[in-house]
């Protein structure tokens, strides 16, 4: 069964098309991303699947259940880490987690077990009872995290999960979300703007512009879409010219020579490095420096979406509530 | 859902207990309320005669006989012949009024702030959280007029000599019913709406006119016609007379059919609009 599964599903405000029918699947204890600039339906997706927005057409399922006939039962099985903070900073965390425990019917009982146990995963045990004011914003973050954890979810769905955070405050996110999902086979569908983010994280990336999935596959697969990597061998006589010997390899697909430099085009280069090598040594010539590029997701990410700026209308809310956000977010 | 309910009701009221600034303005507004309007407004000082710059053979007649009639005549008009404390008893609807007005503004901030998606996503229901906001705001709004109340003790309102811990009770079940009433509407008012500057502008556009259309400041017989019908549907009006009522309970006894009226009046006004926020709710909340 699959944890997330859409049919042509659609979102139309007014004459605007927000989301237009997508389909996709997403596999239990998968981490699947979904990127795309601002504006193209990410948050409105989301918003769908976690059943805070009807679908103007098409259907979807989460955890089994479809969104409109049977949303409380989706409710029940996912969690939601929203892009905004939304813990209370007069509250402790642990109020705050009580809160939240009480809105997805935790038995009292077992409700304290549970937030230390949710509280030291994410590595905030120690700070259960201070006032989420002190907290820094890593650990605003993860407290996010952790109420979306209080129920056992199915599914977690997390809405940019390090934005505004510092380089060792994501890393450690990563490895947080990577945790979450190795140790409690929880499915999590994750929107970003960060590529080197999605390429570490996600088993499989959707890339979603104007409301339409453009592209759907692992990252190293999308990466290998633009063309392939580049292989350059540099050899230190340069008297044998190897260039047709070369491109004779299978899933070569350009060589260039230039002064003992050789730039091959290839796909998967990581499998034909062996063999490329191996030719140039059959020849008895002696490698003096090998390279191997991939292709950026950044660069697979701007051939898809295009390069031109989006002047898309920025409401003035939109604004505001970023400046808050991040201003709160690194504190 | 009761548990629901209590749990985001006390979310509110810790945010609001832990802010000491908002506590401490709470206590002086009050204050400064009943000092400007209940002394400086003094409305039965106007009519009261000073005796003793009276020629003497004129003071046993004005002392006794006219200030007897005009007596009787406040007495008619306010109840009472000290306007403070009718006044006071009117403020203590007009600060339930004032209180149920910011009720709404919670509801744009937790829209703002994201945890209005939070609540919505949350297998629960979403009238629960509107009661939650209802009801915070009803309990802010009678701890306030309890306050307040007291602090009109200090002023100097008087009773009447039969006022006892009952009337007390009838008193807070008025403004209760007044509560949960003006609450309800002032969150339904703002379910839909996303900046809390236009939250403010309802609020402002209706809190004087529900207060001076009202019998809280001033006694609605002494009104022109058109302002006494608009006054006969204000809430404000059969609030404020049963706690002037009960407040004034003297030993002639409470005047049964009209505290009849004023309650029947409030409860169909608190429990229509409790009805009608709750069924905002549902659709209100949800986005598109």
């Amino acid at each position: 069964m699959s944890a997330i599964q859409t049919q042509d599903l659609t979102k139309k405000f007014g004459k605007l098309v927000a989301v237009d029918h997508v389909s996709f699947s997403v596999k239990e204890g998968e981490i699947f991303g979904f990127l795309g600039p601002n504006g193209a339906g990410k948050t409105t997706t989301i918003n769908m699947l976690t059943t805070l927005l009807k679908p103007t057409e098409g259907s979807a399922a989460v955890a089994g259940f479809d969104v409109e006939k049977e949303d409380s039962e989706v409710r029940k099985a996912v969690g939601l880490v929203p892009q905004d903070l939304t813990v209370d900073e007069d509250l402790t965390g642990m109020e705050n987690m009580l809160l939240q425990a009480t809105l997805y019917h935790v038995p009292k009982s077992t409700a304290k077990p549970r937030i230390m146990e949710v509280l030291s995963l994410l590595g905030l045990a120690d700070a259960a009872n201070r006032k989420v004011e002190t907290y820094s914003g890593g650990m605003r973050k993860r407290l996010e995290l952790a109420e979306g954890l209080i129920h056992y979810p199915k599914v977690l769905f997390l809405d940019e999960p390090t934005l505004g955070l510092d380089v060792q405050t994501r890393v450690m996110m990563w490895d947080y979300i990577r945790k979450l999902r190795d140790e409690q086979k929880i499915t999590m569908f994750l929107t970003t703007h960060y590529m080197e983010e999605a390429d570490t994280l996600c088993d499989r990336i959707a890339i979603i512009d104007f409301g339409k999935i453009i592209a759907l596959d692992a990252p190293h697969e999308l990466k290998q879409s633009l063309g392939g990597d580049i292989v350059e061998i540099a050899v230190e006589n340069n008297n044998l010219d190897m260039t047709d010997a070369l491109a004779s390899l299978p899933s070569v697909k350009e060589v260039r020579n230039r002064n003992g430099v050789y730039r091959i085009k290839v796909e998967r280069g990581e499998e034909a490095l062996p063999n490329i090598i191996e030719k140039v040594l059959q020849k008895k010539i002696k490698i003096g420096r090998v390279s191997l590029t991939e292709p950026t997701l950044d660069q697979v990410y701007l051939e898809y979406t295009g390069r031109t700026l989006r002047e898309t209308e920025g409401s003035r809310e939109e604004t505001m509530r970023m400046r808050r956000y991040i201003s709160r977010v690194r504190q | 859902m009761i548990e629901e309910i209590l749990a985001l009701a006390t979310r509110e009221i810790k945010k609001w207990v832990k802010n000491p600034f908002l506590l401490l303005m709470m206590i002086i507004q009050p204050i400064i309320w009943l000092g400007l309007f209940g002394k400086a407004f003094n409305l039965t000082g106007l009519v009261k005669i000073d005796t003793s710059k009276l020629p003497p053979e004129l003071t046993q007649l004005i002392g006794q006989q006219i200030g007897q009639l005009i007596n009787n005549t406040l007495n008619s008009m306010f109840g009472t012949t000290d306007y403070f404390t009718f006044m006071s008893a009117g403020m203590l609807s007009v600060i339930v009024l004032f209180t149920a007005m910011f009720s709404g503004m919670s509801i744009v901030w937790d829209r703002r702030f994201g945890f209005l998606n939070k609540v919505l996503v949350a297998p629960i229901r979403r009238a629960s959280y509107i009661l939650a906001k209802v009801f915070s705001s009803v309990l802010r709004a009678l701890f306030q007029s309890l306050l307040i109340f007291s602090i009109a003790f200090a002023f100097g309102l008087k009773p009447g000599d039969a006022f006892g811990p009952l009337d007390m009770l009838g008193a807070f079940s008025a403004l209760f019913l007044l509560s949960l009433g003006l609450s309800s509407l002032f969150v339904a008012l703002t379910v839909r709406i996303k900046s809390h500057e236009a939250v403010m502008a309802v609020a402002n556009l209706l809190n004087l006119p529900l207060m001076f259309t009202s019998s809280a400041i001033f006694p609605i017989k002494q009104m022109p016609d058109w302002l006494q019908a608009v006054a006969h549907w204000n809430p404000i009006s059969y609030s404020s007379d049963a706690v002037r009522k009960f407040i004034l309970h003297s030993q002639a006894g409470l005047d049964a059919t009209q505290l009849l009226i004023d309650f029947q009046f409030l409860i169909a006004f608190a429990a229509a609009f409790t009805i009608i926020g709750i069924m905002l709710a549902d659709r209100g909340l949800r986005k598109g």
